[in-house]
């Protein structure tokens, strides 16, 4: 045992609990009474659209950021008691940290390390996240997707019971962005609690096993990534393009003639909810196979050309976009 | 106190510093350049002949040539106090208001001489003397009392021997300030203070590591600087090594303090530098590096002397120049004691780690 000592030292059930929590910048509310649990050994994902609350909120569970109102619990603690406890006890990776340009990667980490009682030996780090190569170049060298796996070296040196990561991808090419999801995959796999924030829906839907879905400081939907996108009652969504395609760059002119209304559509068996979208509707449907055939009929009844026809299996991103009617990186 | 962690931060800081040459060039290279530009300013030199003039006369003003024809033989040969030019009647008010020559002077009729002359000149009314006596004696006039000159040179009493210590000072300020308030707010601004403050690192000993990483530094620069007055400049060092790095080294601390102080909510480098210039400002120019700060008046003294870079002017001079022990310059170490003590509280207080 580690952190052993006290024998009245319970270990904590949850890893992080939030509730109530509110936190306002003068007359712009950031978190408005937001509730979480995660449990130990969990990957949870907060997702939501950029300025939803996200790094307020685990700014606050990391003990940099005060809340208005509200409890936060860490691995059973407060950041008022216990702080100097916890902070052995977190790996925290901000949004945004660049590190002293002119250190080594190998300086970097033993500089991390030197302010930690207990943890990983800094080779060990620097396996961990394939920076072998780059052990003696400074920082001021390394790539966007080196720096942000050194960003995350840093948070592990201390073998932290609990890892946040605010935006771990934001701004790294696809090449970089699956190396750093199979690290996190790695974590998961040693049972190490994560709590993660992005706004990448198919980051949150790979890595994590609960997620909630943040928007205006509320969590507004919360779960498994299956159970989010079951709770669409839809498997599959279908796109319809009406009318012509509008040419790049011009103002997109909708063309919802009087041929077919969003009514009808969701009128027609299977289809369990939709929207309009720029020159044509989304349809969530519960099957594909039931709903194309009407879909076709209609059209041949009524002389329409459907410029689309695009289904996909439903994403998280559906769910958001049922849930407030915008899309996740529409903000 | 984590030892590992101190001596990790400071090491950063070192190697923070070193990796960056220009800073390392500026901080040694410029106070020798200044030091050397002074002492070539400044260098020895045998005292200076005056130069005057004499206004061209008539022919047959016998008067009048035999005072010119005296003070002619008086600029002659190896040890002539004097230089004697020619110069117009049309042209004596344009000589001395060039300054071409220090003095004209004007053999009036009758035997008698007008010296001109501007009584504001120092090297004006010095001239005035010598010439009148050169002149007086090569027209016969006896001493009374039969007099000898015995010149001596004091080493420590000239402006660079008074300058040294003053540079000496007025770098330990600037290189402790600047260095911990640009270092300090780059870090803010890229967000690696809350980085910083997002580990169990001990935040007394973050701001220490500058203080101590300062202290190395401190080593090299007074070194450098007091080796070339010393062997260069031949600039004495009357008291004892160990009191003159004890009285830096205080000096240093309480200036890295204040360099915290300052640096202890900016955001950007531009912000800081404003508010380094604003301190240092009246530093400079009160604090006596340049000339005595006894030349303020006396109102205004009960601040010039609670300024801290005067008490380490005035600490380093009194070591250096007056061979004063530490027991000489206790009020000196307890003004800059007092400004250590302040500024530390009070940064760690107010210092914005985001």
């Amino acid at each position: 045992m580690r952190h052993g000592g006290h024998l009245d030292e319970v270990v904590a059930p949850l890893a992080l609990e939030v509730v109530g929590l509110r936190k306002s910048y003068g007359s712009v509310t950031a978190v408005n009474g937001l509730d979480l649990s995660v449990a130990r050994g969990q990957c949870f994902g907060l997702l939501g659209p950029n300025g939803a609350g996200k790094t307020t909120t685990i700014e606050i569970c990391e003990g940099l950021n005060t809340a208005d109102s509200g409890t936060v619990r860490i691995l059973g603690r407060t950041w008022d008691k216990d702080a100097m406890w916890l902070r052995q006890r977190l790996g925290i990776q901000l949004q945004e940290t660049q590190l002293a340009d002119k250190l080594t990667v190998q300086e970097t980490l033993s500089l991390f390390r030197s302010f930690y009682d207990a943890g990983r030996s800094i080779d060990e780090v620097i396996d961990l996240v394939q920076l072998g190569e780059k052990r003696t170049a400074r920082v001021l060298g390394l790539s966007g997707g080196q720096k942000q796996r050194l960003a995350l070296a840093c948070a592990l040196v201390g073998d932290p019971e609990l890892l946040f990561l605010d935006e771990p991808t934001t701004g790294l090419d696809p090449q970089s962005r699956r190396q750093l999801w199979s690290l996190v995959e790695g974590l998961k796999r040693d049972g190490r609690t994560i709590v993660l924030t992005t706004h990448y829906m198919d980051e949150a839907e790979r890595l994590c096993d609960n997620i909630a879905i943040v928007d205006h400081g509320q969590v507004i939907a919360l779960g498994t990534p299956r159970q989010l996108i079951a709770s669409l009652g839809a498997d599959n969504v279908i796109r319809l393009g009406l009318g012509e395609p509008a040419p790049t760059n011009a103002p997109v002119t909708v063309s919802v003639d009087a041929s077919v209304s969003l009514d009808e559509l969701l009128h027609l068996p299977d289809v369990t909810g939709g929207r309009v979208v720029a020159s044509g509707y989304e349809l969530r449907v519960s099957s594909v196979q039931a709903v194309l055939p009407s879909l076709l009929r209609l059209a041949e009844s009524r002389g329409i050309r459907w410029t689309e026809l695009s289904t996909h299996s439903a994403t998280l991103e559906d769910v958001f976009v049922a849930l407030t009617g915008r899309e996740l990186r529409e903000g | 106190m984590r030892l590992a962690s101190l001596k990790q931060l400071t090491m950063t800081r070192f190697r923070e510093f070193i990796r960056e040459p220009e800073a390392v060039f500026w901080t040694f290279v410029f106070p020798l350049l200044l030091a050397g530009g002074l002492a070539i300013a400044f260098r020895d030199k045998a005292p200076e002949q005056a130069i005057v003039g004499v206004v061209s006369t008539a022919a047959g003003d016998d008067a009048a040539m035999r005072v010119a024809k005296a003070l002619l033989s008086a600029a002659q040969g190896d040890s002539a106090v004097l230089r004697v030019r020619r110069v117009p009647a049309d042209s004596v008010e344009e000589v001395l208001r060039t300054g071409t020559v220090a003095l004209v002077v004007v053999p009036t009729s009758g035997g008698g001489v007008e010296y001109r002359y501007d009584p504001a000149r120092d090297e004006a009314r010095a001239a005035r003397q010598q010439t009148d006596d050169v002149l007086q004696r090569a027209l016969g006039r006896a001493d009374v009392v039969p007099s000898r000159d015995v010149t001596m040179r004091e080493r420590g009493s000239r402006y660079i021997d008074f300058f040294v210590p003053g540079l000496l000072a007025m770098n330990i300020m600037g290189s402790s300030i600047w260095s911990l308030a640009f270092a300090i707010v780059t870090q803010r601004n890229k967000r690696l203070l809350k980085r910083l403050a997002a580990t169990p690192m001990s935040r007394f000993e973050y701001l220490l590591s500058f203080v101590l990483s300062r202290l190395i530094f401190l080593g090299l620069e007074i070194g450098v600087l007091l080796g070339f007055g010393s062997m260069v400049l031949d600039v004495p060092i009357r008291g004892s090594i160990g009191a003159l790095l004890v009285m830096a080294f205080v000096g240093a601390a309480a200036f890295g303090a204040i360099g915290l102080l300052v640096s202890s909510r900016s955001r950007t480098v531009e912000g800081v530098s404003g508010l380094t210039n604003f301190v240092m400002l009246p530093m400079w120019i009160f604090s006596g590096v340049f000339f005595a700060s006894s030349n303020f008046p006396a109102a205004i003294q009960p601040v010039v002397q609670a300024l801290p870079l005067t008490a380490l002017v005035n600490g380093l001079r009194a070591i250096m120049l007056q061979g004063v022990g530490l027991g000489g310059v206790l009020p000196e170490l307890a003004v800059l004691g007092a400004y250590l003590v302040v500024s530390l509280v009070v940064a760690l207080r107010i210092f914005r780690w985001q």
